[in-house]
């Protein structure tokens, strides 16, 4: 098939906020590169050439149409699929094309190990990294890493339910204790495959809020795929909106989605995050604990 | 009320439970003295007090020749084989299981290998065993473990395959490698897959070693049924069969009791 043209770049964001976001480029070197990735299974084209600069600690929200490419994208990132054609590299370096601790990702289903406790399925992540004949601790390594898991679960709000199994918590308490579990491993990324999309809407708040503050303290890269385009406005310090630009009405798979939007978001949360983080650290410490 | 929505309430599930069982028996029972009034001599329905002498002379009083009990040395024989070959079913079936479930490129040859030995009838390689493994415990172990690995392995398999992949992506983001990952996340999640596999393969075993046991054995409670089969000893006969029936039940039972007592957090975790 002839590749046509491509089309004017005529729908990206409006000029003002493309200029934020160059600068913002400009001043950090980019985390993650996208180089003109494209993914296909078959002849169903999902993402075609698409590019993109992340810079660290950037709240990336994923929107478009279901079946438009984010959760591919997403699985790209994690290392589940590998690119039809293009490049990712992270820190300069092509992506490891297995999933590993460098990645976090909380699922909207499956995310917890239904047979550990809550404890267990946090301390885990510290269990397995330092033993790779059982896979588990002993001792006092093994009382260290769940002291640690517990205060973690405490900071997520789920310090009450240490012994209990993730079938006896709500939905919302679930999705904690994945983020949880995703955050011991000190990732250098957080991948989130709409991990809000089960709950009720309050709930849906309260776990905004708590992302927020972890977003906050770790200083995280974040991608979260939504389906909700207000949770993407709030959350996001950039909005990436995913959306096929080409249709061929006879042969609906010939065109793959790619970012049609790229929205700079809540810049005003980014700078103050700058700013706490350019306070010296006896001072930030302090702040902490009060 | 339509016939679909009523439910027996406690008790009466329990009475319900007991009915067909106490049908049976007073048919047995009514059966069993029709005859023996038109001819004592009769011994094709003994009577329960014909049975019990039976049982006193099997497992109460020693044998006269040999001056063992015969009932508990044939249930240990038994026993032992059943367990030896349920072990190592299980133990073979769950490896098997796991790798052709959890790692595709063991999958890829270990899956349809697997599906065609299941196939094969086991007792129509018995002789094959009694000529490999000669007439001793061996073989009939064998039948044992050849006639139910297979299965436990395929449900194994299966249930390996059921585990969301995103559990399996989770682990490797916290860490996992492949051995860490099939030890701490794979494995106990089909544990109790392998008590339920294990349940179901129950009646097959029973079956496999009462027939290697009838074939070739010197003991056991299989043989001792088709021993006394030659003299019509339906009077020993029958209270064989319902305890091996017990016997499988409370296996069964216990196997049930295991599966909830040792994995809480299966079906819905404890409460």
């Amino acid at each position: 098939m002839s590749a046509p043209a491509r089309p004017p770049e005529g729908r990206r964001s409006p000029s003002h906020g493309e200029d934020v976001a160059q600068r913002q480029e400009g001043s950090r070197t980019s985390f993650i590169q996208v180089r003109k990735v494209w993914q296909q299974y078959g002849d169903q084209t999902v993402l075609e050439n698409l590019r993109l600069d992340i810079a660290e600690g950037e709240f990336c929200a994923l929107v478009g149409a279901s079946g438009c490419g984010k959760s591919t994208f997403l699985r790209m990132l994690l290392g589940q699929e590998r690119p039809h054609k293009g490049q990712i590299l992270l820190d300069g370096q092509p992506l490891v094309a297995e999933p590993d601790p460098s990645r976090g990702i909380v699922f909207q289903r499956y995310s917890v190990l239904p047979h550990l406790s809550v404890l267990d399925n946090v301390a885990l992540g510290l269990e397995l990294p330092r033993a790779p004949l059982l896979g588990r601790l002993f001792g006092r390594a093994k009382a260290e890493a769940r002291e640690q898991a517990a205060q973690l679960l405490q900071r997520v709000g789920l310090g009450h339910a240490l012994d209990k199994y993730p079938s006896q918590l709500s939905g919302g308490m679930q999705q904690r204790l994945a983020i949880a579990q995703a955050l011991i491993m000190k990732p250098r990324m957080l991948l989130l495959d709409e991990p809000f999309g089960a709950l009720d809407p309050g709930i849906r708040k309260d776990m905004h809020a708590l992302l927020l503050e972890l977003w906050q303290e770790t200083r995280l890269t974040v991608l979260m795929v939504t389906h909700d385009l207000s949770e993407g406005f709030t959350l996001g310090t950039r909005l990436l909106v995913f959306d096929k630009v080409r249709h061929d009405p006879h042969a609906p798979g010939a065109y793959g989605a790619r970012i049609t939007y790229d929205i700079p978001l809540n810049l005003d949360r980014h700078a103050t995050r700058e700013a706490v983080a350019a306070l010296p650290a006896h001072v930030t410490s302090a702040l902490k604990t009060a | 009320m339509r016939l679909i929505n009523q439910k027996p309430g406690r008790s009466w599930r329990i009475s319900l439970a007991m009915l067909p069982f106490a049908l049976l028996l007073i048919a047995y029972l009514a059966g069993s003295a029709a005859r023996l009034a038109e001819n004592p001599q009769d011994k094709l329905l003994p009577s329960v007090t014909q049975m019990a002498d039976a049982v006193d002379r099997m497992a109460f009083s020693e044998d006269p020749r040999s001056g063992r009990y015969l009932f508990w040395d044939d249930t240990a024989a038994s026993l032992k084989r059943l367990a030896m070959g349920l072990a190592i079913a299980a133990v073979v079936g769950l490896c098997l299981g796991i790798l052709a479930g959890s790692l595709p490129l063991f999958g890829a040859s270990l899956s349809p290998l697997l599906t065609v030995i299941s196939m094969i009838p086991p007792l129509a390689i018995l002789p094959v065993l009694f000529i490999v493994f000669g007439l001793d415990e061996l073989s009939k172990v064998m039948l044992i473990v050849l006639g139910i690995t297979p299965v436990i392995a395929r449900d194994i398999e299966q249930r390996a395959r059921e585990i969301p992949a995103e559990l399996l992506i989770k682990a490797q983001t916290l860490g996992a490698n492949t051995w860490t990952l099939i030890l701490r996340v794979a494995l106990p999640q089909l544990l109790p897959r392998l008590l339920i596999a294990l349940q179901l393969a129950l009646g097959s075993a029973w079956l496999f070693l009462i027939a290697a046991e009838a074939i070739a054995s010197t003991d056991g409670l299989g043989y001792r049924i088709f021993l006394v089969r030659r003299y019509l000893a339906m009077d020993v006969i029958l209270p064989y069969v319902a305890w091996i029936t017990l016997l499988a039940w409370l296996m069964d039972l216990g196997l049930k009791r295991l599966t909830r007592a040792a994995f809480p957090w299966y079906e819905g975790g404890r409460t």
